[in-house]
This record gives C-alpha cells, structure tokens and sequence, in this order.
C-alpha cells in the first residue's frame, strides 16, 4: 500500500517562550515491510533542525529555536510505500539485543490483576508464538480503546485495571503482560492507514513488537486486534512509550501550553495501478 | 561471635597502631572526652554540616553523630588496601568500557548478559559511545569492610555519585582543632589535599578539544538534596561553580553556565545528579533538577561528565557478585580485596538456600542503596523475616543474600564509656586521564548502638576520623 501521512504538532502559548528544545521521532527507516519513497520536516519557525539517530537506532531530529516564540509547529509530510509481512519485522535496523527488551518500565509494571488475566488468557496456549496471539485477542475482546479525552490512567497497571485506554496503553498492557512470560517487548511508534479491516480510527498510533525464537520481531496491535498489516507505517521502537515519543521537548518560558496534533494517513491515489 | 578490635585484636592484645591511642586514652579522664564530644557537635552545628533523612518526617535536617576516637591504621595496612582499591577500580572502569563497547566479558560468560542488558543502569544510550579518555567513574566511594587483622571485605562499590567524602574531611578538621595533642603524638598522613586531587582529575578528563584551562562546574540537584552542604563544600573547596540544572544551557551541542558576564562554556561537570534525572529530553521527562540537550551536547564530545552515564551498572548488588572474576578477567591478576560470598536469589538453588536461612543472612535489594531494602536477619523480627520471605518468593531476580560478617569493632566513646563499636570504611578513589589517586583513608562510619551492624547515617551511624599513621 503507499500510505501518504500528514503529521501538523502546533503549539501556542499564552507566554512566549524564551527557548525550545525539542527530540524528534518522526521519520521511519526502510526495512522490509516499509519503504520511505519522500519524506520531509518542517518546523514553521527558525531554528536548527539536526538529523541523528538514538540508542535503538529510531531517526531523530533534535530541534531548537530561541524566542520570543508564542506559536509554532512541526510539520511533518512523507509517502511510504508497504507491504503485508504478517506482522514479522524484517531487515531493520537492530541495535539493542532482544534481551534488553525484557525490562520491566515504569510503564509496563503489571500489577497483580494483570497477571492473573495474564496466566489464564494464555494457559491454552503451547507455543510463545500462541501465548502471544492469545493474549492479543482476551485483551482485544476485554479492554477498549479510547480517545485521548477518555483516557483515564497512564501506563499498564492503571490501563488494565480500568479496562480501558489510548493505543499507546494498550500497548503498553500487552507488553507488560509479554514480559511477565519472560518475551522480550517493545514498544512501536507509528501510524496507520484507513482500512475496512480495522476498527480503530486512521492516523497516529501505536502497538508493540514480541521477539520470539526462530521468528524474530513480530508486532501484535491490541487496539485492532490483529498483527500489523500493510496500513501499519513503524517509525519509533523503544521500550517504553517514552523511548519511541514522537515528540519529547522542554522549554524556557511558555507558560499556558496549548497543543494541537492533526494526522491523516491515508493510502495515495496509485490503488489502481497496484492492481 | 567475637569480632575482630582494631585495637585489641581478639581482646587480649594491643595493636601497633593504637599503642599512643591506648595510652592518651588510659590518661584522659572522662569529663574531657564529653566536653570535647560536646565542642565537636557545635562546631558541626556552627559550620552547618547536616543531613537529611529520607522517611523521617519529623525533621528534615539532622547532624551525623560524629565520634571523637579516632580510627588509626598504619602504613602497611593502608599499603595493601590501596593497592586492591587501585586494583579494583581499574577492573570496574575496563568493566564499563568493555559492557559499553566490544561486550568480551559476555562474550567470555564472565558475567550473565542478561544481568547486564536488563538492568535499568545499563543505558543504552551510552553504548558505543566514546567517553572522554575512555574513565567512566571518576569517582568511586568503595565501602570496605575488615574482619580480622589481614582481611578486608568490599561491601559495595559505589560507582554512581558517592558522598560522604566532606565529612571525611571535616572529621579531620574538627580533630586538628580539638586534639592537637594527638596530632603531635602521631604522623597522620593528610587528607585536605582531597579537593586539589578531585580538580587534576577533573581538568584532567576534559574534552580534547577544550580549551588549556578547562571550566568545570558541580551540579547540584540543589538545597533539598541530603548532600546539598556536601555539594557546596566541594565547589568551595575545588573554587569552582556551584550549579543547578536552570544555570546551565545547551546551545548547538554545547553547554554554557549562566554568569553575570553572560554565557561560559563549561567543559567539564562534576555532576551529582542521577542518570534519570540529568536530561529531561532522554531520561525522566519529569525531571526538574536536569539540563534538557545535555546528553546531545555529552555524545558530541564537547562535555566531560563525571562520573559518566551508566555507571550504575557496575556497583549493582547482582553485578558485584561476580567482582572477582571481573577483575581477574580485566586485570589478569587475583583480585586483593575479597568480596563478601554472595548468595545470588535469582540462581533457585541460592534462593532455596536463602530462604531456610533466613534469620542468619543480610538480604539486599539489587538496585537498592542506603540501607532501606534491606533485611540483617539475626537482628530482625520475625514479621519482618516473613515479609521478605514473601518478596524474596516474588521476586528472586531483585535481591541477594550474604553472611553476616563480624565486623571489625573501634573502640568509640558512647554513654557508658568507650566501647567497642562496628566500623567500616569508604575511601575514595579518583581516576583521571592523569591516573589513579587516593587519598589516604576515608570515611569511616561506626554503628552506635552497641552489637549493631548497620553502619549507614540514615539509620543510625555516626562517623569518625581515620588515621593512616605515616610512620
């Protein structure tokens, strides 16, 4: 599928601020399901824009600005081209050894609730590979994913026990559930395309990636309920949601924050030709 | 069990070291030794050398209680000590070079990767990184602990952000005023020159590309931190600034301290700021008290931190089991300080062990520090055994388990007179592109109440002053 996105982050504030530094995790690498065919960040003020790259080895662009400043925005506008893989990472990028990945975060402590659903969602199960497929599907069925307004606990214990969150918890759910089995986790950054097959909303998104024997990194989305397909666009891996953000900033000044995010990915105008 | 006085050996002897101690002692008559315990607290008070205590709510801020007999070891002893200090450092800092480069060690098995990939210290941001001149831990407070007159335990190596080391130095201030005397019965080796060391360690690992006359900063978490007057007597004492994370900023990759005549460069920071808190851009995002772009600035080379990031992967609990094939595997040679045998909980067999003796063993969170998560099982309860019985079944992987060791005893003066009271000892060891320095001595902190074996000043410890004799 090629996938056009349109990334906007605006903020404005109320104070101006003196300084802005932000990180940047708004770009995806190639690897064997995606391939990047444009892709551009445009911050709508002055500053210095500085490509690099972090510990997991995501593309980062640090950003900084001096004010006065009271309104700006990056603006991010790429073209991908993906295909359908089943969820299996191929021919990324891999700096950190999986067993890094089975780190328990902040983010992804499972309380005691959690691992008991944990235990019975996936006792039926023989292989790490069903475990996982398993756990994907009860928490599908059990949690809902919500808009961003309706979130009520951040990281997974609190997700869990209010059965329900944002993309980015549920992720953080499955990988705290993942990790208690001993698998190594991470958590994906990203978008996803409109598709028929999915039921949640197109845009900025978010799941997470298992490391199993003999497969390597395979993603399984809990919010949609399946394992990433060719509308899924991976830009940022971490191990936890504060690894793979799209945006980490501080400031001097700027009192009174407001932020605005519009996304939309949607797949380019070349469907015929594809078929 | 007997421990072993470093005074009186096994009770019937009287050490070398303490003949002109024993004999000023015999004669001081005992109102002298409570007036000038009673000077030396306020001289503590009136120079302001306080602590915070974590958990006591009552008061914030409280003094060390500081014990005015010395501890005295002579030259020899602190000979050897020195040597396995040299030694053990270099192991901990070809450690960190090796777990955040080539990884031979766990190439080798010497230690289990996964101890090392899962442990939140290990920060993978610092992989493949060059650090300046190759140090990682400047600055190393390795806590010593002596069971008979030829043996000498490490207890932890703290590779993080030590402290202590101001009341290293004002113990002995405190005694130069108040026992001349004894200054004049004995040859004390020195210990101001600690600062003067501190800052040829510092200027010494700057940048290549910094200028001939480096700038160099301490950064304090600031007045709230327990060692904030620690982190001010060391700026003082070192002339150099005494910052917080708002005085310092990041401009394309380089850091600058605010002054009255406008932006510094600053070359190297003596930070005392934990790794999660030191840049809000790739650690905690909530943190405060850090200087957002300072590990951008870091990873281009323009800045020296000391210590480095990711040390802490070095003085975990887990990690020190396996110190003396560590220093073997880096050094080639036998480690000369022993460690202290170390059940590892995360091993079933270990564990099993551990469990059934419960009430004999010291457990220790890994990743702990301070003395919080801990259990000393022959001084413990039995609701306390069970409770880390449970947490010890929950979780193996966070805990290991030691013997406890008799601690060797000073004589201290306390209520009833002087007695015989449990010590040990952090000296401090600086590493620099200019070598391995170490003052002689350290911090020695005693456990007051008679029996105990915890030494830490939130839990009751008080200090003293350590002699190493010159002669």
């Amino acid at each position: 599928m090629r996938i056009s996105i349109s990334h906007t982050i605006s903020y404005a504030y109320a104070e101006p601020a003196r300084h802005i530094t932000q990180i940047l995790r708004l770009t995806p690498r190639d690897h064997d399901g995606q391939h990047v065919m444009a892709w551009r960040i445009e911050p709508t003020i002055d500053g210095r824009l500085q490509a690099g790259q972090d510990a997991y080895g995501n593309i980062i662009h640090r950003f900084s600005a001096d004010g006065p400043i009271t309104e700006m925005a990056i603006q991010v506008n790429g073209l991908i081209e993906t295909v359908d893989l089943a969820g299996v990472v191929r021919g990324a990028v891999e700096r950190v050894p999986p067993d890094v990945f089975r780190r328990d975060t902040m983010m992804t402590m499972p309380g005691s609730e959690l691992r008991s659903f944990v235990g019975a969602a996936t006792s039926g199960a023989d292989t790490p590979l069903g475990k996982m497929h398993a756990l994907m599907e009860a928490l599908h069925e059990t949690m809902t994913c919500v808009p961003a307004d309706q979130r009520t606990g951040i990281g997974a214990a609190a997700a869990f026990e209010a059965r329900a969150g944002i993309a980015q918890d549920l992720a953080h759910v499955f990988m705290a559930g993942a990790r208690h089995l001993g698998l190594p986790a991470r958590y994906v950054s990203g978008y996803v395309a409109h598709a028929a097959a999915l039921p949640q909303a197109a845009g900025a998104h978010a799941w997470a990636e298992i490391y199993l024997e003999n497969y390597g990194w395979i993603g399984f989305d809990c919010a949609n309920g399946l394992c990433p397909i060719d509308t899924h666009v991976r830009v940022a891996i971490g191990l936890d949601y504060g690894d793979a953000a799209p945006v980490r900033g501080a400031r001097k000044g700027g009192q009174g924050e407001n932020l605005a995010v519009r996304v939309t990915a949607t797949e380019a105008g070349a469907r015929a030709s594809n078929q | 069990m007997a421990a072993f006085d470093e005074m009186t050996g096994s009770g019937a002897e009287l050490r070398p070291a303490y003949e002109a101690l024993d004999r000023w002692l015999k004669d001081a008559p005992p109102d002298m030794l409570a007036l000038r315990r009673s000077q030396a607290e306020l001289f503590f008070r009136r120079i302001g050398i306080t602590f915070a205590v974590y958990g006591d709510e009552e008061s914030t801020e409280r003094l060390i209680p500081f014990d005015i007999i010395p501890r005295v070891l002579t030259k020899p002893e602190w000979t050897r000590l020195e040597q396995g200090l040299r030694q053990r450092v270099t192991a901990l800092n070809m450690f960190l070079a090796d777990v955040y480069g080539p990884k031979e060690c766990l190439k080798a098995g010497i230690i289990p990767p996964d101890l090392v990939y899962r442990n939140a210290c290990y920060q993978l941001e610092m992989v493949d990184f060059q650090v300046p001149h190759g140090i990682y831990c400047h600055i190393a407070g390795i806590d010593i602990v002596r069971v008979d007159a030829d043996t000498f335990y490490v207890l932890e190596d703290n590779a993080r952000t030590p402290s202590g080391v101001s009341y290293m130095m004002e113990n002995r201030e405190v005694m130069l005023r108040l026992f001349p005397e004894l200054f004049a019965m004995h040859r004390v080796a020195p210990v101001d020159n600690y600062p003067d060391q501190l800052l040829a360690t510092l200027r010494s690992v700057a940048p290549r590309t910094s200028a001939a006359d480096p700038t160099i900063c301490l950064l304090t978490p600031g007045q709230y931190n327990s060692a904030f007057y620690e982190h001010s007597f060391l700026a003082d004492k070192l002339g150099v600034e005494l910052v917080e994370g708002s005085d310092l900023l990041v401009r394309d990759d380089v850091v600058y301290m605010r002054t009255t005549q406008g932006p510094k460069r600053v070359d190297v920071i003596y930070r005392r700021i934990d790794d999660d808190f030191i840049d809000p851009l790739v650690f905690r995002s909530d943190s405060v008290l850090g200087v957002p772009g300072l590990i951008g600035a870091y990873k281009a080379g323009n800045v020296t931190l000391a210590n480095a990031v990711g040390t802490g992967v070095a003085d975990d609990k887990a990690v020190y089991s396996y110190m003396p094939e560590i220093v073997r595997f880096f050094t080639g040679e036998e480690p000369i300080l022993k460690n202290v045998p170390t059940f590892r909980c995360r091993e079933p067999e270990a564990n099993a062990y551990v469990l059934d003796n419960l009430d004999k063993l010291v457990v220790k969170e890994v990743n702990g520090s301070g003395g919080y998560g801990m259990l000393v099982g022959p001084h413990a309860n039995k609701a306390q055994i069970e409770a880390f019985r449970r947490k010890l079944i929950a979780h193996p992987d966070g805990f290991i388990a030691q013997p406890t060791l008799a601690l060797s005893t000073c004589p201290t003066f306390v209520a009833s007179g002087v007695a015989p009271r449990h010590v040990d000892l952090r000296p401090y060891v600086l590493s620099g592109a200019n070598g391995i320095s170490c003052v002689p001595g350290g911090l020695t902190r005693v456990a007051l109440q008679e029996g105990s074996l915890v030494v830490n000043s939130s839990q009751g410890g008080g200090t003293k002053d350590t002699w190493i004799l010159d002669a």
